[in-house]
């Protein structure tokens, strides 16, 4: 009988750390050599927001001006944004091309390829939400409490993460050809319909009550809740548990998915 | 019965794709320190015996082993090296970066200057992937694939459109991999390719194991030997002389098909002792290859095997 000898040498968890370490880098590098992607994420919101936001700023929407409302809603439009390219294309592209598929038969952790992708993501809804507070303070004259602020900036990047899981379901559910399209097609859309582009107020009824349904719409309550300082905590609750929700059903459909790539000759 | 180590097997393995049937029943067994041909044209279930051999896939039924293990095991592909054929890894990345990063995943990789230099990439490591020429890329490929120094290594039809100096560079790394008791897997469609490596050859066709052997088992069980003369016999005589499977003129010779040279010489010379210009030689393992496959039309798997 054949036996196998465990000749190798543990992988200890410092060389497990290292494999992520190294994941997050190239993840990192290759977002700082292609521009094609980084710009037009990080710059559409800000020009969005100028365009919008700051023209009607000197405007009032109950209780605070457009500029500090905006700011909220486009910095949801943002980080969404950021998290469902950088999740959709990044992967139904590398998916093209057979790089997943080649990572997939390595020894790397699964979990290191997508840890490093939230890491950038993350990062890229960090670098945006900077962006766009920085024109807030100095264009539209938005002046906020520094713990608001905090509060805001930690708001929006942890409610981008149900739309990094909706952005890995697409990948894997789209081909690599159909992902920016189907990313696009949800993205603008659910965008508008949960008002982050015109505030819910003044769109139609029939909009207003379809929302809820909707992520966005649940992150915008969010981030507006912090910057309007309506104490609103169970409401807040309920956001939450909506936006947990999400995550939780675009991350089993992306393991549905992933699983499903079997049939599909490529990763 | 053997006593060589398995490295890897498949057990009566099927696989589907929908109504495609891309294996059948194929069992496999990968023994320690060879080198593997699974030889096939294209569509013949090669690639899906290695996806299954990797775990990127799972058959509908039989068993599939690596190390005795499950080959998804993460402790299992730690001992396993792959070159797919896949058209590119990210563009942005140099090719030192892409070395590093395929490293960290094994637990006693090599150094990245003994990588560089097995796959002829040194000077090249300060270079974009994108920036890369065909076989540069290829040669970043099997770069990957050695860097972890596997003990099983797959090869993906490694060298397909590949420069003539890159399949060497290839051919000779496996060689050297090989002599250090290494196991290689490798598919390809170039019958060249076999002659110069594989010990043994699983000759897939149709998702049906139709033939397995070292390459000269599969030339000589298989293949039709050439007998070239000059004689003045008729042809339609030749014909009547039972061994022969083929007879054709070429301008003043005649050429014989036969798997039994010998009793058909005998009868050629008792027919005509003046026969000339005697030239006999073996097909090549492709007219070997080809019969193989041709006769997998009209005769089930067991009959050619046997």
């Amino acid at each position: 009988m054949t036996s196998y000898s465990a000749a190798l040498p543990d992988f200890s968890w410092k060389k497990l750390l290292r494999v992520y370490a190294m994941e997050a880098r190239c993840e990192f590098l290759k977002a700082l050599r292609l521009p094609a992607y980084v710009v037009p994420t990080l710059s559409f919101p800000l020009i969005f927001y100028v365009m919008f936001g700051l023209i009607f700023g000197s405007q009032q929407i109950g209780s605070i001006s457009t500029a500090a409302y905006m700011l909220a809603s486009y910095g949801a439009f943002g980080v969404i944004g950021a998290s469902m390219f950088g999740f959709g294309i990044g992967v139904a592209v590398e998916r093209g091309y057979g790089w997943t598929q080649l990572k997939r038969a390595s020894p790397m952790p699964p979990l290191a390829y997508f840890a490093a992708k939230a890491i950038m993501s993350l990062l890229f809804s960090v670098i945006l939400v900077l962006g766009l507070f920085t024109l807030g303070f100095t264009v539209g004259g938005v002046r906020l409490p520094l713990s608001t602020w905090i509060e805001l900036a930690a708001v929006l990047v942890a409610g981008s993460i149900p739309f990094c899981a909706l952005g890995l379901a697409i990948a894997y559910f789209a081909g690599p050809s159909s992902a920016p399209a189907v990313v696009n097609v949800l993205y603008l859309p659910m965008a508008f319909c949960s008002g982050l582009w015109i505030p819910l107020p003044f769109l139609p009824k029939l909009l207003q009550h379809a929302a809820p349904f909707l992520p966005p719409y649940h992150l915008a309550q969010l981030a507006l809740g912090v910057v309007t300082g309506v104490p609103q905590d169970r409401i807040a609750i309920q956001h939450w548990a909506a936006l947990a929700g999400f995550s939780i059903f675009f991350l089993l459909l992306a393991r549905l998915g992933y699983n499903r790539d079997d049939v599909k000759m490529y990763g | 019965m053997e006593n060589h180590e398995t490295v890897a097997t498949l057990t009566g393995v099927t696989k589907k794709y929908g109504a495609v049937t891309a294996l059948q029943d194929v069992s496999l067994n990968v023994r320690k320190g060879e080198l593997l041909a699974v030889l096939g044209p294209n569509g013949a279930g090669k690639t899906t015996a290695i996806r299954l051999l990797l775990g990127l896939s799972t058959p509908a039924a039989g068993q599939v082993t690596v190390f005795g293990q499950n080959p998804r095991h993460v402790a299992t592909r730690r001992r396993v090296g792959t070159m797919l054929q896949i058209s590119k890894v990210p563009e942005t990345l140099k090719v030192k970066e892409h070395i590093d990063l395929f490293s960290s995943y094994y637990p006693r990789p090599l150094s990245r200057k003994e990588v560089l230099s097995a796959a002829g990439l040194e000077g090249f490591e300060n270079r974009l992937f994108g920036k890369l020429s065909g076989g540069e890329r290829q040669r970043v490929l099997f770069a990957l694939a050695i860097c972890g120094d596997p003990e099983l290594l797959f090869l993906d039809e490694p060298t397909v459109g590949l420069d003539v100096s890159t399949r060497y560079l290839i051919w000779q790394q496996v060689r050297r991999l090989i002599q250090q008791g290494r196991t290689v897997i490798l598919t390809t469609h170039y019958l060249e390719e076999v002659d110069a490596l594989a010990d043994r050859v699983v000759v897939l066709n149709q998702g049906v194991v139709v033939a397995e052997g070292s390459p000269a088992e599969i030339k000589s069980r298989t293949a039709l030997r050439k007998i070239r003369c000059s004689t003045r016999l008729p042809l339609d005589q030749i014909w009547t002389i039972p061994e022969v499977n083929d007879v054709l003129a070429q301008d003043t010779r005649i050429e014989i098909l036969t798997s039994q040279v010998e009793p058909v010489l005998r009868e050629l010379f008792s027919r005509d002792p003046n026969l000339s210009s005697l030239d006999i030689s073996n097909s090549s393992l492709e007219e070997a290859f080809l019969q193989i496959i041709g006769s997998r039309e009209h005769q089930p798997a067991s009959e050619v095997t046997a």
